[in-house]
């Protein structure tokens, strides 16, 4: 990173974060998101950080840009009026889904509306059979038959998925050849090309959700190349992708399915590399909001990639109730429990909280604007967690007593407990749910988080941090340097890389290394001119590959790493057995192996923070230090030292309790904790001290 | 602790429900049976050490479930808790003592703290075949539907029971899936009770007894009260059903009792002389569904929730079908018993209740014929797809088309089922008109069409319902259509049974609609015409 002064904004539901690394000092801003046209907000942020660091466009050497807007798009069916060409007869596979129920106690759930409708799904007279042979050829004059549809409907994206693309997909490259013969300007989405993977729901929902999104990404991918030109930008951009690495404005236009989770893989790749940077073997990392809190497992400096995301989750953020999309992910588990979700008593007498939150308006009670929902914040605030005259860089005044209002008239006085139990009731419930969530996770993956040191950012996480220590039984939790904006500082560190897939159904038994050499040659091609594009100079690259593998019967594949250039049938085995006993203990003796897609990422290095020296500058005034406060635990009621983060010396321990505070967040210090500064790298380091 | 201790133990009460969903995950994931793996056609539970279910699966179908409720209780009484040893997994397939019918296995799991067992995992699988004569409902007597294993040990103190296994090997067509799926059932129980013991030291509990009585108490009185809003009396509702050879009559009195609910089917048909009995405690599962789904549905399934319903049922009937019956499709039947519950209750909340759906779900074997695999230099296949009808139009909106009600199962994708077979399915999508009309329509059913591609004859095993008896309306609501099984080139099948099909030979199944609500001229003119406009519905 030396000497790049680099750019990194990372747009989200309610604010957007525009960080400005500049001779390894941080510059951060949060500005509101505006919905009508995002750039706007990212130009005011830009400008704000330009006027306050003194610098201009051109001294910057890299704009890096993540967004949820894709996602948003999809969530609100803002998208493209989009058609699908799908193969005659099975034109309803977008919305039969998989046939079930995501909730089975609730005869009123709807399952997810499609984001092509019926009569935009459009049949095409041709068949390829399971192992690729055409089984009925292509009926072009069909095909010209949907164009004028197509035409007539004014369509502005065109999805085209048949069944067993992934396998053979000329069918789906000639109408795409047919169909820009006489619409030259409208995009296309090929199943073959967007998500080649064997499952037709998934391979089609995730090309029809490419699909729906792509005119508007490109549009906005435009429109902020050219304000950015207009600055006098001079720089290239690049794209934060959901896998975590970045990629090309042109790729990204091209696949913006890939950007939906964007945010968060920031967040993951900044964790990454604190991890390396403290040599933290295991680490949880801990990103929690306004909304969600996301927690992802790695080891060694590195996240679990996978390729299963979820879109649109409605039903209280409940598994299937979105639409699938089959992309290269970071790994991790993603609930309903941010600073604004609401806490409630359902029939049982349990406190519930989230997944529905108070969002920024009317937002928690303590900001005064309205809200009469108790909120996690409003726990918060309550329990001396914050300071009332000194949040958000003392831009907003906390209204404790609305806080207190809204805790006992909805949970306190139902429940019949005091006001302080009921703020801790509702703090310990979503610290368990955050818990039970990072477990049940990482018994999914077959780890543990026993033993891992947790790292806390995004704006309510540090404020829990503690708890969680205390409940998973961990020693050690990191607080990053800019943690209210940990997700855009993440895009800085982010490598360039790009993930293709194949499905080629092949036994272990019957090994063709031939073949195999040349699927991964295929992949190699494709992944290599990606990650070229978005290069501005040569770089080393490394190669990741995996095999989707499974005994010969399961219906579920465990995902197994291979050194791309050294494949062998005993090696893929062996690392498939190996990969088997680490999820699920035992092997099936004498069962068959199979292999049933292929992927193989393409990646620069993940850059390291080199000696990142007094970054410190965040630009708000923080409070005098050494006040007192009222802070309640699990243990009881304590007198709380109140000391800003930039006057933290890095040779003295402060001991809980106490709070620490900094512009977008706290950090709680608990009774028989410690917190210092660590150096070079002005990260939190909260400990439990020894007894 | 200053906080009170209710909070503390519903954190532990959260936690089991999520161990639980890891255990069922874990199973789902290394299943081999398909209808395991990608359907989800599985349970998993923790109960007491007094055999009560603490906390269940959502992941899983609820004629399991609440079966695997009852059936633990049974392997209690086959080995009382102070014999269990650490290490021990015990199983059955017992019809009568677990889950209906021999594919499913029900493996149980003691789990040991300090010595003493602190509680019992127990997780239920359907194996894909179980020996005899294959799934389907042809048996006359359980004795030809498979091979069947009374209560006894899997595992002894961590030792697998080799006999054991080497005698299923030998009485199943597909012994690597049934032994896989032991093994399988095996581990998911062992991840649960890791977890648990994880849990305990975290919360330092040596048991589960206090847990247990807030858990089992708290979801009990919660569902008292949910019954107690409920106008006491006695309603009735009858349907009528397919069968195998002659109708059955479901004839049923649900009888609200202050904060009680009993269910009686008596004057129901008598036993079948084929595999569509069911043994009472598969027809107890679904009839308490039937409740559980709509009354008090935000409770959490369990031994608690459960106990004010009471399913009275007289042996003989279909619906307590007693040993040696045949019951290996008796999902056929025990997946109807909801909508008869619904019926009553539609009565005491006919704002709430929906109509007659599908129900049954149609979940064909397909399979070479060995003969004609050798002529024809075709493949040796089974495959056990499943399809879904629609459900019953809600009184506020739409059925959901093609969608599982009341199992919790998902479809099989046609990418995979051509790949692990020689068929190929020609089509495969919503069957216009087939949902019943009214203000809120039914859920449309399907059209599969299913070719061999050697053009070789296979086999095909048919288990499915209202193929003569539709999912019937309601408040002037129109019945939605009934199924069909049909070669394209003009021969119609029945319901039930093994047929043959001849080589290059074209298999259509229609899955039912749902029953619609309402009249149907009361529909709003926006939804008429987005209707048409899908063509879901013809023009007039």
């Amino acid at each position: 990173m030396k000497g790049k002064n680099a750019l990194a904004v990372d747009i989200g539901g309610t604010f957007t974060d525009v960080v400005l690394q500049l001779n390894q000092r941080l510059h951060a801003t949060k500005v509101l998101t505006t919905r009508d046209d995002p750039s706007e907000a990212v130009i005011a942020g830009i400008q704000q950080l330009f006027k306050e660091s003194g610098v201009s466009a051109e001294h910057i050497s890299l704009v890096l840009h993540g967004t949820t807007l894709a996602t948003n798009a999809i969530i609100e069916r803002r998208g493209a009026k989009t058609a699908l060409l799908t193969t005659a007869g099975h034109r309803d596979i977008l919305e039969m889904a998989f046939e079930n129920r995501f909730e089975q106690y609730d005869v009123n759930i709807e399952r997810p509306t499609p984001l092509v409708p019926r009569k935009l799904r459009i049949p095409i007279a041709e068949r390829v059979t399971a192992n690729g042979d055409i089984l009925v050829p292509l009926d072009e004059s069909s095909v010209q038959q949907s164009i004028d549809l197509l035409l007539e409907e004014e369509v502005e994206s065109v999805a085209i998925g048949f069944l067993h693309a992934y396998r053979n997909g000329d069918h789906e490259a000639r109408v795409a050849d047919l169909v820009r013969d006489r619409m030259n300007s409208v995009p296309l989405s090929l199943s073959s090309d967007v998500c080649p993977e064997i499952r037709e729901y998934e391979r089609l929902s995730t090309t029809c959700a490419n699909a729906y999104v792509l005119p508007l990404m490109s549009k906005y991918l435009l429109s902020l190349q050219e304000k950015l030109n207009a600055l006098d930008f001079r720089c290239p951009y690049l794209m934060m992708t959901s896998g975590g690495g970045l990629t090309s404005l042109e790729t990204a236009a091209k696949y913006p399915i890939r950007l939906v989770e964007s945010g968060p893989a920031g967040g993951a790749i900044l964790a990454c590399v604190i991890a390396r940077e403290l040599a933290l073997d295991q680490v949880l990392s801990f990103d929690m909001g306004g909304t969600t809190a996301k927690l992802c497992l790695l080891d060694q400096g590195k996240t679990i990639l996978s390729r299963a995301f979820e879109v649109d989750r409605t039903y209280r953020f409940k598994k299937g109730s979105g639409l699938p999309v089959r992309i290269p992910v970071i790994e991790m588990v993603e609930i309903g429990a941010g600073g604004g979700s609401i806490a409630q008593v359902d029939k049982l007498g349990r406190i519930q909280i989230g997944p529905e939150s108070a969002g920024s308006t009317p937002g928690p009670a303590c900001y005064g604007s309205g809200g009469t929902e108790p909120t996690v914040t409003d726990a918060d605030c309550v329990l001396g967690r914050l300071d009332p005259n000194n949040f958000a860089g003392g831009q907003l005044q906390l209204d404790t007593p609305a806080a207190t209002q809204a805790i006992s008239t909805k949970v306190g006085n139902p429940l019949e407990l005091s006001l302080k139990d009921t703020a801790l009731g509702i703090s310990e419930i979503v610290d368990e749910n955050m818990t039970a969530a990072a477990q049940s996770h990482a018994t999914e993956w077959g780890k543990s988080v026993h033993n891992r040191t947790l790292i806390a950012f995004g704006g309510a996480a540090p404020l829990h941090a503690a708890r969680m220590l205390e409940k998973m039984n961990l020693a050690r939790v990191i607080i990053p340097e800019g943690a209210g904006v940990g997700s855009a500082i993440g895009f800085i560190f982010a490598p360039i890389s790009y993930e293709v897939v194949r499905s080629r159904h092949l036994l272990l038994s019957e090994f063709d290394e031939k073949l195999v050499n040349e699927i991964i040659q295929d992949m190699r091609e494709e992944a290599n001119a990606v990650v070229a594009s978005a290069l501005q100079f040569s770089e080393e690259v490394t190669e990741t590959a995996t095999a989707f593998m499974r005994y010969v019967g399961q219906g579920h594949e465990v995902t197994v790493s291979f050194g791309a250039d050294s494949i062998n049938r005993q090696l893929l085995q062996q690392n498939f057995e190996n990969t088997y006993t680490e999820l699920y203990g035992k092997l099936i003796p004498g069962a068959e192996i199979e292999v049933m897609s292929w992927t193989l990422n393409v990646s620069t290095k993940t850059q390291g923070i080199e000696s990142v020296e007094d970054s410190g500058h965040d630009s708000a005034s923080v409070n005098e230090s050494l006040k007192i406060h009222e802070l309640v635990d699990i243990h009881g009621t304590h007198k709380a030292t109140v000391v800003g983060r930039e006057t933290l010396s890095p040779d003295t321990a402060v001991e809980g309790p106490a709070l620490i505070t900094e512009k977008h967040t706290t950090t709680v210090v608990p009774l028989g904790y410690q917190v210092r500064k660590l150096i070079p790298s002005n990260h939190l380091s909260l400990e439990r001290m020894s007894t | 602790m200053s906080l009170v201790g209710n909070i503390e133990r519903q954190l532990v009460w959260d936690r089991l429900l999520a161990i639980v969903e890891d255990q069922a995950q874990t199973l789902m994931r290394t299943a081999f049976s398909p209808v395991v793996r990608e359907a989800g056609d599985l349970s998993a539970g923790v109960f007491s050490t007094k055999g009560e279910m603490l906390a269940q699966a959502i992941t899983g179908t609820p004629g399991h479930v609440n079966a695997m409720a009852r059936s633990v209780p049974n392997f209690l009484a086959e080995v009382p808790i102070s014999k269990m040893k650490e290490g021990d997994v015990l199983l059955t397939n017992d019809p009568w003592l677990a889950t209906g019918h021999l594919n499913d296995f029900t493996l149980v799991t003691p789990t040991f703290l300090n010595g003493e067992v602190v509680a019992l995992f127990a997780s239920t699988s359907h194996i894909a075949d179980v020996g005899g004569r294959g799934f389907g409902p042809d048996a006359n007597e359980v004795y030809e539907e498979g091979i069947q294993i009374p209560i006894t040990y899997l595992f002894k103190q961590g030792q697998v029971q080799s006999e054991l296994l080497r005698l299923i090997r030998a009485n199943v067509r597909d012994p690597v899936v049934a032994e896989g799926d032991l093994y399988s059932l095996t581990a998911c129980n062992n991840v649960g009770a890791e977890k648990l013991i994880d849990t305990m030291n975290e919360f330092q509990l040596n048991d589960l007894s206090n847990i247990s009585d807030m858990i089992l108490n708290t979801s009990r009185v919660a569902m008292h009260q949910e019954i107690q809003k409920l106008q006491d009396g006695t309603y009735r509702y009858d349907m009528t059903v397919d069968g195998y050879d002659q109708p059955v009559q479901v004839v049923c009195a649900l009888t609200i009792i202050g904060d009680r609910i009993v269910i009686d089917f008596t004057g129901t048909s008598g036993v079948s002389r084929y595999g569509i009995n069911v043994p009472l405690p598969y027809c107890e599962a679904y009839a308490s569904f039937g409740v559980r789904c709509l009354i008090g549905n935000d409770i959490p399934n369990n031994a608690g929730s459960l106990a004010p319903i009471e399913v009275v049922a007289p042996a003989g009937c279909i619906l307590n079908a007693e040993p040696p019956c045949a019951v290996s499709a008796r999902h056929t039947l025990g997946q109807m018993l909801p909508d008869v519950v619904i019926g009553c209750l539609s009565q005491v909340l006919p704002d709430e209740v929906p109509c007659e759906g599908a129900s049954c779900i149609w979940n064909p074997v397909l399979m070479s014929d060995s003969t004609a695999s050798m002529n024809f230099n075709a493949p040796e296949f089974v495959i056990n797809p499943i399809f879904n009808g629609g459900t019953g139009a809600r009184v506020h909106k739409d059925g959901l088309s093609t969608t599982a009600f009341p199992s919790g199962v998902r479809t099989t994708s046609t990418e995979v089922n051509e790949i692990t077979s020689p068929l190929v399915f020609l089509r495969r999508e919503y069957l216009k008109d087939s949902g019943g009309a009214g203000k809120h329509r039914g859920g449309l059913g399907q059209i599969i069409e299913i070719a061999h591609t050697h053009k070789a004859p296979f086999v095909l095993s048919k288990m499915f319902e209202r193929v003569q008896h539709p999912a019937r309306g309601r408040s002037g609501g129109l019945d939605g259509a009934v199924g069909r099984v049909y070669l394209k080139e003009g021969e119609e099948y029945s319901g039930k049974g093994k047929e043959w099909i001849p080589a290059g030979a074209t298999l259509v199944f229609e899955t039912p609609g749902g029953g619609g609500w309402g009249d149907p001229t009361s529909r709003t003119e926006s939804m008429i015409r987005a209707d048409v406009e899908s063509d879901l519905v013809s023009q007039d």
